[in-house]
């Protein structure tokens, strides 16, 4: 019996602690299987952050780094400019990226660092048990805007991929969302275009995955990931937003 | 091979001797001499310098390169060194080597740009949150600048933490001549915990603080706890004056004991018996140095309200009574009031 479907070799035997119908085990397997694919476990450090991912240095086999909440890009900056042979890779969530560290994150794309940046955003802290998030959509509910997001006064959702764009540093940077198979094989596709460019030309790359987080959305499996594909799509809109090495594909 | 230098690249020239990799810093006064050295001169001996979007990036840097195994510093003066406290929290739990400078200023907030010793509580007991120290250094001149950087790399590496030298803004902007052949040894140590890449290593490593069984994180405590008390016998180190035949002892470390020394001599001229105790170590605090001062009476200057004297007094523990002199603000120390503060203490 032939088997075809197998763990990335990239990914331990650990058992993730992930929620049903959560992103992460998703996201990490595409990492792996790009890790696998482009044969550069030997070479890559993952620095990962304070969030639903945290222990995520049990899950992957390279070696890692567990960095404080919204450092990521800073760490990762002081590995990959001590080891340009390396292939460092951010994998961070939407608090961590896009509020604790967002002059963090910002700087690092405008160094342009050689890094690549992994970028969960499932519009909610999730470790702490389901608080507004700077990704949180207007009028959503979690246990700090109980009565939805009121942007007058909690201010407008980031939109990541659209603020990085503005700025010269990146190379590559692409919205995906893992809410199909479809929209899973364009992340695969994204993430591994993403580790390509930080090698090829010594570039950053930022991919951000729209991700569902049922337990704190307060919802089943299914209705979460179908949220992905209609709310979190609507205000989040899918594609690629800067390629600087584009061959016209 | 002796230069005239200001204490900061004193401290800069001697990084880049003992083969550091990276600077990571941020503007502060008064200690952009490092950073503006480290700009010039570093790359051109193989090394990264980065100027960082703020300290809190800057120390999170430090925390990668030193985890991938290599020779990091970064430096910053008080307001800064504030700044950096969560990170060198984390480089501290996860055993990671690396040399932090601070070159004080008066505080509390932005205080004044000159010179103080206001930061003693912050660097000797830790400084961020959690069960931790650095191992802290204390020059009082140039040449002592120099010597202690190279100093500093050594023990980061060979205990596995962090180092802090503590200096200040004086130490640091002061030009002196120091003798460049006379710097310690580079001692090289083996990294095989460095998250560097596998590199056909069978296993992964992991450089991490996050301990969710409080069991596990008891463990890593206590083993912390077992290195910090074999330093504590080690490392102490202190210069000392005129101990033995004392009546009276005056204790300072860096700018303040050298003014202090000026007044020594001035009492000593006046058939006044004194002698001094400079610690050079900080943290582990030199306690050793007070084993044999029953009766004599002690007193402690320093450029704050009142900080190293409670390690003193915690080290005499009742045998001697124990004075305080202070100045603060960015204000110096002045050798005439300390001259007073002896004559009193010699004629009680």
């Amino acid at each position: 019996m032939n088997n075809i479907l197998k763990k990335p070799d990239s990914i331990t035997d650990v058992p993730f602690h992930y929620c049903p119908g959560c992103g992460h085990g998703i996201a990490h397997r595409i990492l792996g299987e790009v890790i696998d694919e482009l044969k550069i476990k030997d070479k890559t450090i993952a620095v990962v952050p304070v969030g639903c991912a945290v222990e995520a240095y049990d899950y992957f086999d390279c070696d890692v780094m567990e960095a404080a909440h919204g450092r990521a890009p800073s760490v990762a900056t002081g590995i990959k400019r001590c080891m340009s042979d390396s292939v460092v890779v951010s994998y961070q969530g939407d608090g961590d990226l896009a509020a604790i560290g967002t002059a963090e994150t910002i700087h690092m794309a405008a160094r342009g660092e050689a890094v690549t940046v992994i970028f969960i955003n499932n519009t909610i802290y999730g470790m702490t048990g389901g608080q507004m998030a700077p990704t949180t959509l207007p009028l959503q509910i979690t246990q700090t805007t109980p009565f939805g997001r009121d942007v007058l006064t909690q201010g407008y959702p980031l939109r990541m991929c659209e603020i990085l764009s503005q700025i010269k540093g990146p190379s590559y940077i692409e919205r995906c969302a893992l809410d199909s198979v479809p929209h899973i094989r364009a992340a695969k596709r994204a993430v591994k275009k993403a580790v390509e460019y930080q090698i090829r030309y010594s570039a950053y790359s930022f991919v951000e995955l729209l991700s569902a987080c049922p337990t704190n959305w307060r919802l089943s499996p299914t209705e979460a990931v179908k949220r992905v594909g209609s709310d979190m799509v609507d205000y989040y809109p899918l594609g690629v937003y800067y390629d600087k090495f584009s061959e016209g594909e | 091979m002796r230069q005239l230098m200001k204490g900061n690249e004193a401290i800069a020239y001697a990084a880049i001797y003992s083969g550091i990799k990276c600077f990571f810093g941020y503007p502060i006064t008064p200690q952009t001499e490092i950073a503006a050295y480290m700009a010039e001169n570093l790359p051109k001996n193989g090394g990264v310098f980065l100027q960082a979007e703020s300290e809190v990036s800057a120390i999170n840097m430090v925390y990668g390169a030193a985890g991938a195994g290599f020779r990091v510093m970064t430096s910053s003066s008080s307001p800064g060194i504030s700044l950096k406290q969560e990170g060198i929290s984390y480089i501290a739990a996860a055993d990671l080597p690396c040399v932090i400078v601070n070159v004080m200023r008066a505080g509390p907030g932005l205080g004044g740009i000159q010179a103080a010793q206001s930061d003693y509580f912050q660097a000797t007991k830790g400084g961020g949150h959690g069960d931790y120290h650095l191992i802290v250094l204390a020059p009082a001149s140039a040449q002592e600048m120099a010597q202690m950087t190279v100093t500093a790399f050594n023990l980061a590496d060979k205990w596995r933490m962090p180092v802090m030298i503590l200096s200040d803004g004086v130490t640091g902007q002061m030009m002196e001549l120091v003798d460049l052949s006379k710097l310690p040894e580079v001692e090289y140590y083996e990294k095989p915990w460095a998250a560097n890449g596998r590199r056909g290593r069978n296993h992964h490593n992991i450089i991490n603080t996050l301990y969710l069984s409080p069991e596990d994180l008891e463990e890593v405590n206590a083993r912390q706890e077992e290195k910090y008390g074999r330093i504590r016998e080690e490392l102490q180190d202190w210069e000392e004056y005129g101990v033995e035949n004392a009546d009276v002892i005056v204790t300072a470390y860096g700018i303040t004991a050298r003014i202090a020394r000026a007044a020594i001599d001035r009492a000593e001229s006046e058939g006044i018996r004194v002698g001094l105790i400079r610690p050079r170590t900080l943290w582990p605090f030199p306690s050793k140095a007070f084993e044999n001062v029953s009766g004599k009476k002690i007193l402690c200057a320093e450029l704050s309200r009142g900080q190293m004297v409670e390690d003193v007094r915690l080290a005499v523990n009742g045998r001697a009574s124990v004075d305080f002199y202070g100045r603060c603000g960015g204000m110096l120390a002045d050798e005439d009031e300390i001259l007073d503060e002896i004559r009193r203490l010699a004629n009680e």
